[in-house]
């Protein structure tokens, strides 16, 4: 009797913490979509955020993401692609995979002072080419690991058969291998899209902010998150109404990049 | 000819996390040098951040963030762990078929949400809630510890769902088989099999509430002093990062990076050791 009672209230409880998790997350997405959906004008995509609007903060985001994963997606598929099919997954690979894991999960506030040590200090400001590379490192460990996977469900039967017909090995790779993968890659940049369009600490003191519109990337450069931070410890109601439509905008888009994501997977079985 | 250029590239790219680790641990150890000569180890419990503005210099310690940074993340810990395993619990052996796919899309896109929402969330619908049941300021450890809690969950849930899954069906219906009630099958069967991957799970997710910046930024206060209770604000080293980086000079920013060195090498050997040691099966 008593196992059986213990058992009920395990089950019981566990199933609460599912509850629980669950509610947190309507909390977040009902109160957010309140607040933000309040708070959003038509003319809060038409203004730069000096005239309180964020076209310029998306438009800085977007671009800043976009190139970063410029970067970061060949570097990170050309290294999923060595560990998997190049390194014979010996000891190196093994240790080369860890390291990879390690700098996924490295602080992106540190990854934050590393950029500026590197690339704001010795220029003299802050600028968007320094958010850009600390947003690439740190997309670059979820893509090799992304594409490390995705390559390890190519069946061996597909690669032996390009060999068959004489095709070289990178010839092999690229247009059978990485082809037959390229669903679930597709899926994996698009996830590490939606984390790093949604970062803040890295470009604090990268990118940092812009208030006007600009498409130098040595300057300043206009942020959405960074702006989202400095717009919610305003005192005033206006500035904190737009941060509540700001983040209401960016959560949006990163859920439905996650939803487009894990749709294109389903679909394909 | 073009498969040797290839392969040498994606070789390059493979060696460059390396490469980026060393430079990351390079450029904070240099920069800190100035205060790494100044303080040496004395640094770790100096309860004193003062600049001083006439010789470029000051006192700098490192022991009310780093103590910030150690209890917020022990509150998350202490909430998150139960609340995650249950999850995991839930996800794998109680919930029903149709239940399993929504309930994990709905975990992940838990986990999805940017820290900044957290963050902003927590201080304008949490933190009030916090300051009317339990008191304080609102903002402060507890507050911090929470959403803190609440944003690592998914992500712990997530890698112990995954480990839990690794189970060979045939050992938990052998259980089963001898009358095993749900929670003996994940007590002696589940739970043995998967510890590596339960551990390591518990470890990443310590090691990305080390990390945190944005969620604790707008909750723990950001106030350079001890806590005497688990409601009062103080500071983490991320968040004394975040918001003092910026303007700071000479020792001051080198204490700074003293303070990013540490975080790095704290996170990195958790990490390390999560990854070399517990997953070692999986891998």
């Amino acid at each position: 009797m008593n196992r059986l009672f213990l058992n009920k209230a395990i089950l019981m409880l566990s199933t609460l913490s599912a509850v629980i998790g669950l509610g947190f997350l309507l909390w977040i997405l009902i109160t957010l979509s309140y607040k933000g959906i309040m708070s959003l004008h038509w003319s809060t995509f038409t203004n730069d955020l000096v005239e309180g609007g964020i076209r310029n903060l998306l438009v800085g985001q977007f671009t800043m993401a976009l190139m970063a994963s410029a970067i970061a997606v060949p570097i990170g598929m050309l290294a999923g692609i060595y560990l998997r099919e190049y390194s014979n997954n010996g000891k190196l690979a093994a240790v080369m995979r860890n390291l990879s894991d390690v700098m996924m999960s490295a602080p992106s506030i540190v990854i934050g002072v590393f950029v500026f040590a590197l690339l704001v200090d010795p220029f003299g400001g802050y600028n968007g080419w320094a958010g850009i590379v600390a947003l690439a490192i740190m997309m670059i460990p979820i893509i090799i690991s992304t594409t490390d996977n995705m390559l390890s469900l190519v069946p061996q039967e597909l690669r032996e058969a390009g060999m068959a017909l004489g095709g070289s090995k990178h010839k092999i790779i690229l247009q059978i291998v990485v082809k037959a993968a390229k669903v679930g890659i597709t899926t994996g940049v698009l996830l590490s899209f939606a984390r790093i369009i949604g970062e803040t600490a890295p470009l604090l003191f990268t990118s940092a902010n812009n208030q006007f519109f600009t498409m130098d990337l040595t300057e300043q450069f206009p942020s959405l998150t960074v702006s989202i931070y400095n717009l919610a410890t305003y005192p005033d109601e206006a500035s904190r109404e737009l941060a509540w439509a700001a983040s209401f905008v960016l959560t949006m888009v990163v859920l439905l990049i996650n939803l487009v994501g894990r749709f294109i997977t389903r679909s394909k079985k | 000819m073009g498969g040797t250029l290839f392969k040498n590239f994606s070789f390059f790219s493979a060696t460059l996390s390396f490469f980026i680790l060393v430079g990351i641990f390079a450029v904070l150890f240099n920069y800190a040098q100035e205060a790494l000569q100044e303080f040496g180890i004395n640094f770790l419990y100096g309860e004193t951040w003062e600049v001083d503005e006439e010789d470029e210099g000051g006192i700098f310690g490192g022991w009310i963030p780093i103590v910030g940074t150690l209890l917020s993340t022990l509150i998350a810990m202490v909430i998150a762990i139960p609340l995650a395993m249950g999850i995991a619990i839930f996800l794998t052996e109680i919930a029903h078929e149709k239940l399993v796919k929504p309930v994990s899309i709905a975990i992940e896109l838990l986990a999805a949400i940017p820290s900044i929402i957290y963050g902003m969330w927590g201080l304008f619908y949490f933190a009030p809630i916090v300051q009317s049941t339990v008191g304080g300021d609102g903002v402060g450890l507890l507050t911090a510890g929470i959403v803190l809690a609440i944003m690592i969950i998914p992500f712990m849930a997530a890698i112990t769902r995954d480990a839990m899954n690794t189970v060979p069906p045939v050992l938990k219906e052998s259980a089963y088989a001898m009358g095993a009630t749900t929670f003996e099958v994940v007590k002696d069967v589940v739970m043995p099999y998967a510890k590596g991957g339960i551990i390591g799970s518990i470890i990443l997710a310590l090691g990305r509430a080390l990390g945190e910046t944005m969620a604790v930024a707008f909750l723990i206060g950001s106030v350079m002093s001890i806590p005497s209770r688990i409601t009062d604000p103080t500071t983490s080293i991320p968040v004394l990062l975040a918001n003092n980086f910026a303007e700071a000079q000479d020792l001051e920013i080198s204490a700074m990076y003293y303070l990013a060195l540490i975080l790095f090498v704290v996170s990195f050997a958790l990490i390390s050791l999560a990854k070399f040691y517990f997953f070692r099966k999986t891998v």
